[in-house]
């Protein structure tokens, strides 16, 4: 007993300082500018107070936590951990109807919401597109990709160059531009998805940053760290009406058709409208792809490649569709961002980009398309968050370690549908 | 006598400085059980693993219907008609029966995206016709009545069944059996001689076996290769086998 509790005593004391150690500096330390010297303030008495609170706490809690444990497991359990609401969410039937329900809230919401959380929404749903894309090549084909980005750049570029040089729309540039990525996506595959795990993982890492970093220096052709701006002209229109105040006499638009005042809440409604018909039309693919031959393949090569090889599939053939399916995703949903932003730079396309992307795959659950959905509003949502903007990493943390203790399997697993010999 | 399907010779795989397989060959005539028997790390496995393209062999050739094979990727010569089970179960656990054997028919399935976005009438016709044949040799490998549960979750026996009628599903000239009697009762040992019995008779196939189990390898192998530390020590008909010396001395055992 009392070894328990000097074990214990060592083990309090050391939490108890790193917690000191740690959050003295991020909490207590304050750098504010002064003219142009930096000025650094130290903590006021109740933030110290906050720091020795919290130190104290996690001291008791590890001296005490054999004899807190017991206690703490005779607390009814939440409702998710296991049982049958959680299994009756993952079920695919039931997916489809909620995933119906909201595409109707969807629909109609942004005519309600403010300009503000329409903006938001689009970003979210930006990110569903992505999660989905990848969620075929790293939840569904099991292959590690860390790179994603690269071909949301490639997307986003090749709509900003085709518009900026050659004057093209974007309905013409969306197909173009998931075309392009598509075809990167192949021939980067070709030679690394030989490559297993970790060797995979850092290839495609490598890979998504080689396409930033190409684009940020072929200055003559994309513009270099400036990046390139879209024309008024060819953003997205509806049957030709531009959404936007100053286009060139020519060209008709939404406000002077309808003979309305001009609104640019217009504008915001339409992007959110296209992304979410982008978003629908990638859930229709990706329901359709999982019950396809292919889709089966991909589940069988993550899970068996030896047994795959012997009954004659083609494991590079199975995997690069995996790869490309994905990369074309991520091609439309880069040029609707390009769309939306109206100007593209390489700092878009950062690593930290892709494992938010990765973020939201892996939290939502893999191979699961609700759990993506549900990730990503919660990603992005923690993103937006302005007020707690300094927190936001410290946050981001937290929700993945509580992830990883009650929920590693992600917010909603997936069920897969299965097919049934019917007699 | 019946044409020779498969003909090696003079195959070695060396690795590093471990000479594994020197100089196997073999024979075999269609509509055959051929087996091949050895004491452990005899090479017999890695004799497969060659025949299969898992491996490279270092030297030697493999011949199938006249045609060179030899260092080609396993898939192709899996679509080849050379199929294979392997020592320690490999089934999709996670994928139902059914699934497993839809899957090993991928190459004959209708792959178009096209067709299979928009479920077109060849697209379900030639989905229809997979789930059918899966059905017929689950029938024949009496497992029916497991077709909708999740392959990890069969019992043994019932997931080496399994894998036979996962590899008959690619429809192979040739199907090469590792160990399939391995922890299986003697029960299930008698139904597996039965079921090889009917793929070779009553399905055209040639089974090539590697077995520990000789009440199994004598009853029904027409020819029998010997492998002792990589290099063949005999070969001939189960009777030649039972009664020669070397094998006797190396692998039988005294009786």
């Amino acid at each position: 007993m009392s070894t328990a509790i000097t074990k214990n005593l060592k083990s309090a004391i050391f939490s108890a300082l790193l917690v000191l150690i740690i959050s003295y500096p991020v909490l207590g330390l304050k750098l504010s500018t002064v003219g142009i010297s930096l000025r650094v303030e130290g903590a006021t008495a109740f933030e110290l107070w906050c720091i020795g609170g919290a130190a104290t706490l996690i001291f008791l809690w590890q001296l005490l936590r054999d004899r807190l444990t017991p206690a703490w497991a005779k607390l009814p359990k939440l409702p998710s951990g296991s049982g049958e609401i959680g299994n009756f969410l993952t079920l695919p039937s039931t997916q489809r109807w909620i995933i119906l329900a909201m595409v109707m809230v969807a629909l109609v919401w942004p005519f309600f919401a403010s300009r503000g959380s329409v903006d938001i929404a689009t970003l979210i749903l930006i990110y569903v597109m992505l999660g989905l894309g990848l969620n075929i090549v790293v939840g569904l084909a099991g292959l590690l990709d860390l790179g994603y980005v690269g071909f949301y750049a490639v997307g986003a570029y090749s709509y900003a160059i085709l518009a900026h040089y050659f004057g093209l729309g974007f309905w013409l540039c969306l197909p173009l531009a998931g075309m392009m990525a598509a075809l990167f996506g192949f021939l980067l595959g070709f030679p690394v998805l030989r490559l297993r795990g970790d060797y995979l993982a850092i290839v495609t890492l490598g890979f998504g940053e080689i396409i930033r970093i190409l684009l940020r220096n072929l200055t003559e052709l994309t513009g270099g760290p400036n990046g390139l701006s879209i024309a008024n002209e060819n953003k997205p229109t509806l049957f030709g009406l531009s959404f936007e105040r100053r286009v060139p006499a020519d060209m008709p638009t939404f406000h002077g058709y309808f003979e309305i005042a001009y609104n640019s809440q217009y504008k915001v409604i339409f992007l959110y409208l296209i992304a979410l018909l982008l978003v629908l039309l990638t859930l229709f693919l990706v329901n359709r792809l999982l019950r396809m031959p292919i889709g089966r393949a991909w589940e069988a090569l993550r899970e068996d490649e030896i047994a795959c090889r012997a009954l004659g599939l083609n494991p590079t053939v199975i995997k690069l569709s995996a790869f490309t399916i994905g990369a074309s995703l991520a091609g439309f949903a880069g040029s609707f961002f390009a769309a939306r932003q109206g100007l593209v730079t390489p700092e878009s396309f950062t690593f930290i980009e892709s494992a938010m992307i990765l973020a939201i795959v892996v939290l939502g659950g893999m191979g699961s398309q609700l759990g993506v959905i549900l990730a990503a509003i919660v990603m992005v949502m923690l993103q937006e968050m302005r007020e707690l903007s300094e927190y936001r990493m410290l946050i981001f943390g937290l929700v993945m370690i509580f992830m990883m203790i009650w929920r590693p399997q992600g917010l909603l697993p997936m069920q897969r549908p299965h097919l049934e010999l019917k007699r | 006598m019946s044409r020779t399907i498969l003909e090696v010779s003079g195959l070695s795989m060396r690795f590093g400085g471990l000479l594994a397989v020197n100089g196997v060959g073999l024979n075999v005539k269609e509509k055959q059980v051929v087996s091949m028997i050895g004491p452990n790390g005899a090479g017999k496995t890695t004799v497969f693993n060659c025949l299969t393209g898992f491996y490279q062999p270092s030297s030697g050739s493999i011949r199938l219907n006249g045609e060179a094979i030899e260092g080609l990727p396993g898939h192709k010569i899996a679509r080849k008609g050379v199929v294979r089970t392997f020592q320690n179960v490999r089934l999709f656990k996670d994928m139902t029966a059914v699934e497993n054997l839809l899957i090993a028919q991928h190459r004959h399935l209708n792959t178009s995206y096209l067709a299979g976005l928009f479920k077109t009438p060849s697209f379900r016709r030639s989905e229809r016709e997979a789930m059918d044949f899966a059905g017929y040799w689950l029938e024949k490998v009496n497992l029916v009545d497991f077709a909708n549960r999740e392959a990890g979750t069969l019992a043994y026996g019932q997931q080496r069944r399994l894998e036979i009628a996962r590899c008959m599903m690619t429809r192979p000239s040739i199907l090469m059996l590792d160990e399939p009697a391995a922890g299986l009762n003697p029960r299930e040992t008698e139904d597996l001689k039965e079921l090889i019995g009917v793929l070779r008779d009553e399905h055209n196939v040639t089974v090539l076996l590697i077995e520990h189990d000789m009440k199994l390898v004598m009853s029904i192998s027409d020819h029998i290769y010997v492998i002792n530390q990589g290099t063949p020590l005999a070969d001939g008909t189960p009777d030649d086998i039972r009664n020669n010396p070397d094998v006797i001395k190396a692998y039988l055992g005294e009786a």
